[in-house]
């Protein structure tokens, strides 16, 4: 394989990466801050990326409200989740695993088959190729002939720094540290006047609503929407957070930790295009991504016992 | 103040585990009121704090606060009107987040959250001022995390963050019990001074009946979720640890008192 080919394929990587990366911010809302494994995730991922789809193909809508559309839909799935576990006391995983089989439904429903092509469609990357196209055809300049991969790259970083700059400011507001609060302490914040069934339910909304965003940004730059595209996003969620955890965990602002996880989230579709490179099938890739995640969880726990059982001796030290 | 009236609440209704742990209790406070709360284990002491905060919803019965009837108001809304100190010093703070934003939940107590800045400039030297109160030097690490305060520090940072704004009444469930002595005593000396300051009113649950008798100006022993005295004034100021004992023997039929009683 030649040189700039595995360059291609890595400068694919990372923007994918970004792109996948807003699922990722969405998955660290409910694990990291709320201390939830919120599994709606795989449904409402290929949410966003079917009713994103569907809307573009069918409806001929414009590709930028269409994103907006799916991020609602997000919202939805996510609230569904929300009034099931803080209304009906369903534990959160089981109220995930209820709305994601649900959605599973759902979005075959939307799009009346299990794959929708956006062959012949405008997505927000092609709309931009072509004003940079059109631009450098009226100015002389060929610079501005930008392809698809770089825009999409581009702009996933742009929106990606638009949400991490929407959420650091959000979980500053007074709102926000409630939300923080219901997932450090619940008997606390709710003897000092919050009600933890709203915030729940709020961080639960928020979350899916960037899963459904990210779904539709993917739909739009793979040129596809598929039944399938959620499944195993949460591993990959947990795995970037892992992986962002691991490289940049001494950072301790939160601004550097949402970074982290889109980061975590770049360098995890670096590894998956590494091996694939490598040529292991790409079936096997969710395996990894379980033994990733697997691994980045039982070390530390294996690391302590093992240093606690290290430490012992039969004699007392000096003191 | 706070009116207490008929109160009754059984765990486990129709179970073999059915307890009943209020039956029929009345109580009324007047501000200013500082009582302790003495009484065996399973007497119902927390119960009727946590009837008080909202934790569980009463059987039957009424509680008011202030004229406000709060029988059927949820937890979060009688925050408004309520601080409250747990056995737990985990439990009454959030540990993954600063002091100074603990304390900016704090001041924020009963009001509607918006989407206004979560801290202010103004407020952190308020907090600063607090702290020193407190004498622990805490004001000098307002942005660590709670998590790396030890127990008494930590329970004396919730006993901050209940009296931030004065609240109407403020429940004491034992909040010293988990402590060590010394830090214990540091803890309940701050308990009375902010009470003392701040002329609020409040409900102390404690094991130690000396505390029981020296703190505040009215005391009341429960037992099988009953007030079976109720003493206030320069009658209590009198009292004996003997006489508790006599009491509650007295009470329970000539049982001896439990063993955590008679020690402490």
């Amino acid at each position: 394989m030649n040189v700039s080919g595995v360059l291609l394929a890595m400068q694919g990587a990372v923007s994918q990466g970004v792109l996948w990366g807003i699922m990722v911010l969405g998955v660290y809302i409910t694990y990291k801050i709320l201390d939830i494994a919120d599994l709606t995730v795989d449904g409402s991922f290929a949410l966003g990326g079917c009713v994103c789809a569907v809307f573009v193909v069918e409806k001929g809508m414009n590709p930028l409200l269409a994103l907006v559309i799916a991020t609602i839909a997000g919202m939805l799935a996510g609230a569904v989740t929300g009034i099931l576990h803080t209304l009906f006391d369903i534990p959160a995983i089981l109220a995930g695993i209820l709305t994601q089989i649900g959605l599973w439904s759902i979005n075959l429903r939307i799009m009346g088959k299990s794959n929708v092509p956006l062959l012949k469609v405008d997505t927000i990357f092609s709309r931009i190729v072509d004003l940079f196209a059109g631009l450098s055809e009226s100015t002389g300049a060929q610079w501005l002939g930008f392809r698809q991969t770089s825009v999409s790259l581009v702009i996933g970083i742009l929106i990606a720094v638009l949400v991490i700059v929407f959420l650091y400011w959000l979980f500053g507001t007074e709102i926000g540290c409630a939300l923080r609060a219901t997932g450090n302490n619940e008997d606390m914040i709710r003897a000092l006047g919050v009600n933890t069934k709203i915030t729940k339910l709020l961080a639960l909304t928020i979350s899916n609503g960037l899963v459904g965003l990210s779904g539709a940004l993917v739909c739009q730059s793979q040129k596809y929407a598929d039944i399938g595209m959620g499944t195993g996003a949460i591993v990959i969620g947990l795995a970037a957070i892992v992986i962002g955890d691991v490289l940049m965990g001494r950072l301790k602002s939160f601004g550097s930790k949402l970074t982290s996880a889109v980061v975590g989230s770049v360098v995890y579709f670096l590894i998956r295009a590494v091996v694939l490179q490598l040529g292991m099938d790409a079936n096997d890739m969710k395996l990894l991504s379980a033994v990733i995640v697997a691994l980045a969880l039982c070390i530390p726990v294996a690391v302590g016992k093992w240093r606690i059982w290290k430490s012992y001796s039969e004699e007392g030290p000096t003191c | 103040m706070l009116t207490v009236k008929n109160v009754y609440k059984t765990f486990n209704k129709g179970t073999i585990n059915e307890k009943k742990a209020l039956c029929g209790l009345d109580l009324h406070l007047e501000p200013g009121d500082f009582v302790t709360i003495i009484g065996g284990n399973g007497a119902g002491k927390s119960t009727l704090l946590n009837m008080i905060a909202g934790v569980y919803p009463i059987d039957n019965g009424m509680i008011e606060i202030d004229g406000v009837n709060i029988s059927r108001q949820p937890e979060h809304e009688r925050a408004k009107y309520i601080g409250r100190v747990f056995q737990d010093p985990m439990r009454g703070t959030a540990a993954g987040m600063e002091i100074q934003e603990n304390l900016a939940l704090a001041y924020r107590r009963g009001q509607k959250r918006t989407l206004k800045w979560g801290i202010s400039k103004k407020e952190k030297e308020l907090y600063a001022q607090k702290l020193q109160i407190l004498g622990l030097g805490l004001e000098s690490r307002m942005t660590s995390k709670v998590g790396l305060l030890s127990g008494g520090q930590r329970q004396a940072l919730t006993l901050l963050m209940a009296t931030l704004i004065d609240p109407k009444l403020l429940l004491l469930d034992e909040h010293t019990a988990a402590l060590d002595p010394k830090t214990a005593k540091t803890v309940l000396e701050l308990t009375e001074k902010i009470v003392e300051e701040n002329r609020l009113t409040a409900l102390m649950v404690t094991h130690n009946m000396k505390d029981a008798i020296r703190l505040g100006n009215r005391l009341i022993m429960m037992h099988e979720g009953k007030i079976i005295y109720d003493v206030a004034g320069e009658e209590k100021k009198k009292l004996h640890v003997s006489d508790l004992l006599a009491k509650f023997e007295e009470a329970s039929g000539g049982e001896f008192a439990n063993d955590r009683m008679m020690l402490s």
